[in-house]
């Protein structure tokens, strides 16, 4: 290595270098795209569904009168819903977050069962007044919805 | 009367950044120019005012001034003393109060004591910290005036968010900013150095108890932000790869990277530009953190305090600070010139693939953090989460972990490695008996927990290894310092893997009463209680655990609801032995009287931030024993030059002893 002259061992140092960055680049690109969540709207899992077992988000609001505790005690179905046709049921068991309620947004994080049922193994729901998980805060924009407006960040 | 005072302090603070940058450009033209001299005192009473001014900020939520628009939406006067205090800081405007405040003081600190590199190089980089500052100030002077008046004062504060209403976290942000800070004096020490054309082994040692000391701070504030994220999240989980985690992630690996090629100029004179660009690439990303966080562009799980507006704000910070760097850096790097050579098989040889592979990681977190971004520009929404960052992660995580092995144990400038080869038998021979009993004992474990546990333990024995054939006495703190914070990272490794082996859990809904059994426990619910606290009521369960016929333990989760704001929060209870931590959360009551219980053993977790704990104090030995042995240096440098001066004197005298007869 000594008779390298110091110019070339800094060009050595850093295509190496570049090399092994460029590699981590296209590494990630390469995983993103597989290892992604996509996150769908009730609408869009109705009419364009994911794979079974895939892991997708579903945002949307939790139908009214659609809360229902099954027999064990855990589990809690419910339909997600966009407040027009499209109604997705989801099935989760574990403990409900906070602020959990009928007629309020959340994001539950899953897969589509082979019978067509959302299973979901996190639910994220409005965290305290101010803060709504982003993508519902943007449905609530698009579409005008009085429900969630007055939940969005800010409040100013 | 206080924020009015706050507020003129902080337009005079910014004043004196302004004098500071000018001071400071003056000088690189003529040294001598009066205005010149400007740049050290008015970086330390810029240093003085801020301080002032963020002292009048805790004053006005201390006692709970509700004419003040801050205040007002952020406190309570019913909130204990201390929350008062920590909502001066858990806010936009005041975070950022905080963060000028860290870096002015910073800033004081430098000009006061710094004294070792060429005055003109100081010059300039107290100039570009104090163009850094000037940047901070106009975003909070004209975006985010913390001492805002309301037209009508209040009757009532808004009250904090409960899930911030922690010790653990009242100390979070401090501690990451002091972290940002560092990197920020860092990042004016290489501009420094650049403009001056002084990329000496003298910058280095100058810089690197900054970057020590910001690389200890981030660690801390990473450590307390996972632990506060365990258990008060209720989720079980201690890292979830959000943006917000992410964003103290990306600058805590360029520090890391930071720290090592520093170390490696230091001590060799060699990697002189790839210093100066770590330099700049740590504080983008401690920029780029804060961006993230506080303009809520990106989809997280606790991203509080977001306005878009003031993340273009930041956005354009960014933009002017990291681009003129790198302008300069690109200006300049032909000039640098190339430091000392080594071989591939030395200690600079590890330093170098450790720094490319962080670099890697570094990239790779950043990729996965920005992605979702970059799609939402094509209307495709998505979330980047474990199945993308651990593996891809990993990939280049365990080859940095073996180089951190043996890395320690080379010699710098040139090795051979068959010296080397007792100790690397050692190594490898303790990874595959580890993994080969791993699998034994437990045939389902994943590919990842394995490797992590098989790596811990062989690191954990290699860590010590640098200490072999030494005098333990006469080692330097140094030395220590690094040989601990390597032990920490395999300790904090060993907790990760096994709690991602070996973690059980169980969801069960239990009458009071009722038993169930998880991890060796038996899990009795003995009652469900309200109860009420100074600005809560609560759901509180009373659990007992026992293991065989010890003493059984009592937990008490809650489920808590806060009237100001109005929410609720999950809080869990955790029992801690030295073996693990049983975790208990407690849900909602069916409609037949049972209750939900959600119970995790976790063997080892506690040891994630037992091993972070370990690598904070391995940088603080190592910062105190480069500063000890700094000031006997320079005391020696000092005594030898006396000693000449006397000797220089001496001959003078011989050489014309009618000099002194004519002075008398």
């Amino acid at each position: 290595m000594s008779s390298i002259k110091p110019k070339h061992q800094r060009i050595v140092l850093v295509s190496l270098a570049l090399l092994a960055i460029i590699a981590a680049g296209l590494l990630a690109a390469w995983a993103l795209r597989n290892q992604a969540n996509y996150f769908y709207l009730p609408d869009q899992m109705m009419a364009d569904p994911p794979a079974v077992g895939q892991a997708v988000r579903l945002g949307g609001m939790v139908a009214e009168e659609s809360i229902e505790t099954l027999d064990d005690g855990l589990t809690v179905a419910f339909v997600v819903t966009d407040k027009a046709e499209a109604r997705v049921p989801v099935r989760y068991t574990g403990i409900l977050p906070d602020l959990f309620v009928e007629g309020s947004g959340v994001v539950a994080e899953g897969s589509l069962g082979p019978d067509g049922v959302f299973v979901a193994d996190h639910l994220l729901a409005k965290h305290d007044e101010n803060y709504v998980p982003r993508e519902l805060q943007d449905m609530a924009e698009h579409q005008g919805e009085p429900g969630l407006q007055d939940t969005a960040v800010g409040g100013e | 009367m206080s924020a009015e005072l706050g507020l003129a302090a902080l337009w005079m603070a910014a004043a004196l950044a302004v004098l500071q940058l000018v001071g400071g450009a003056i000088a690189q033209r003529d040294p001598d120019a009066p205005l010149a001299a400007l740049g050290r005192p008015a970086a330390m009473l810029q240093g003085f005012l801020a301080l002032f001014s963020f002292g009048m900020l805790l004053w006005v939520f201390a006692i709970t001034d509700l004419s003040v628009k801050l205040v007002a939406a952020n406190s309570h006067s019913m909130k204990p003393m201390i929350f008062k205090l920590s909502g001066a800081w858990g806010n936009h405007e005041g975070s950022m109060l905080l963060w000028v405040t860290v870096m002015a003081l910073a800033g004081a600190l430098i000009a006061c004591i710094e004294k070792r590199l060429p005055e003109k190089t100081m010059q300039a980089t107290l100039a570009a910290q104090g163009f850094v500052a000037l940047g901070f100030y106009a975003f909070l002077l004209l975006s985010s005036n913390p001492f805002e008046r309301l037209p009508v004062p209040v009757p009532e504060g808004n009250g904090l968010n409960p899930l911030l209403q922690d010790i653990g976290l009242a100390f979070h942000p401090p501690t990451l900013y002091m972290g940002y800070v560092g990197l920020s004096v860092a990042f004016s020490f290489a501009v420094g150095a650049l403009v001056t054309r002084q990329v000496t082994h003298e910058f280095a040692r100058v810089m690197r108890p900054w970057v020590l000391g910001a690389w200890v701070f981030l660690t801390m504030g990473i450590t307390a932000g996972s632990y506060w994220a365990y258990y008060e999240l209720g989720w079980g989980g201690w890292w979830f790869w959000d943006p917000v985690e992410n964003a103290s992630l990306m600058p805590w690996l360029a520090a890391t990277a930071l720290l090592h090629s520093a170390s490696v100029l230091a001590a060799r004179d060699a990697l002189r530009a790839w210093t100066i660009m770590l330099g700049v690439v740590a504080f983008s990303m401690s920029m780029l953190g804060t961006f993230l966080v506080r303009s809520g562009i990106l989809t997280s799980v606790h991203a509080f305090a977001v306005d878009p507006e003031r993340g273009s704000f930041i956005l354009a910070l960014l933009t002017i600070y990291i681009g003129g760097a790198l302008l300069l850096f690109a200006l300049r790097v032909s000039t640098v010139s190339e430091g000392q050579r080594f071989a591939a098989t030395s200690r600079e040889g590890a330093l170098v693939f450790n720094n490319v592979m962080l670099s890697a990681i570094l990239g790779i977190v950043l990729l996965g953090t920005l992605y979702p971004l970059l799609t939402e520009a094509f209307d495709v929404r998505v979330s980047v989460g474990p199945p993308y960052f651990n593996p891809v992660g990993a990939i280049f995580t365990i080859p940095t972990l073996l180089a951190m092995a043996v890395g320690p144990l080379l010699r710098w400038r040139e090795d051979n490695i068959e010296r080397l080869r007792a100790p690397v038998a050692i190594f490898i021979v303790l990874i595959v008996t580890t993994a080969l009993f791993t699998v034994l004992a437990k045939s389902d474990i994943g590919i990842l927990p394995l490797l992590g546990l098989a790596v811990a333990v062989g690191l954990g024995v290699a860590s010590f290894m640098p200490l072999r054939g030494r005098d333990i006495l006469r080692v330097p703190l140094a030395t220590w310092g690094m040989v601990l914070a390597h032990f920490g990272v395999a300790v904090s490794l060993l907790g990760m893997a096994s709690e991602s082996a070996f973690t059980k859990e169980k969801l069960v809904a239990v009458a009071p009463g009722g038993t169930t059994e998880l991890g060796g426990f038996r899990i009795t619910l003995e009652g469900v209680e309200p109860v009420a606290g100074p600005n809560w009521t609560a759901m509180e369960a009373r659990i007992s655990a026992q293991r065989g016929a010890g003493r059984p333990h009592v937990l008490t989760p809650q489920s808590r609801s806060f009237w100001a704001p109005a929410q609720e929060t999950t809080e869990s209870a955790l029992l801690t032995r030295w073996e693990g931590q049983l975790y208990a959360v407690v849900g909602n009551q069916a409609d037949d009287g049972r209750w939900q219980l959600r119970l995790w053993w976790k063997p080892l977790v506690t040891l994630i931030w037992l091993g972070g704990l370990l690598i904070c104090l391995g940088g603080v030995l190592a910062i105190i024993g480069r500063l000890v042995a700094d000031l006997r240096r320079r005391h020696a440098d000092r005594r030898e030059a006396e000693e000449r001066e006397e000797m220089a004197a001496l001959r003078a005298n011989a050489s014309s002893p009618t000099a002194n007869w004519e002075a008398v």
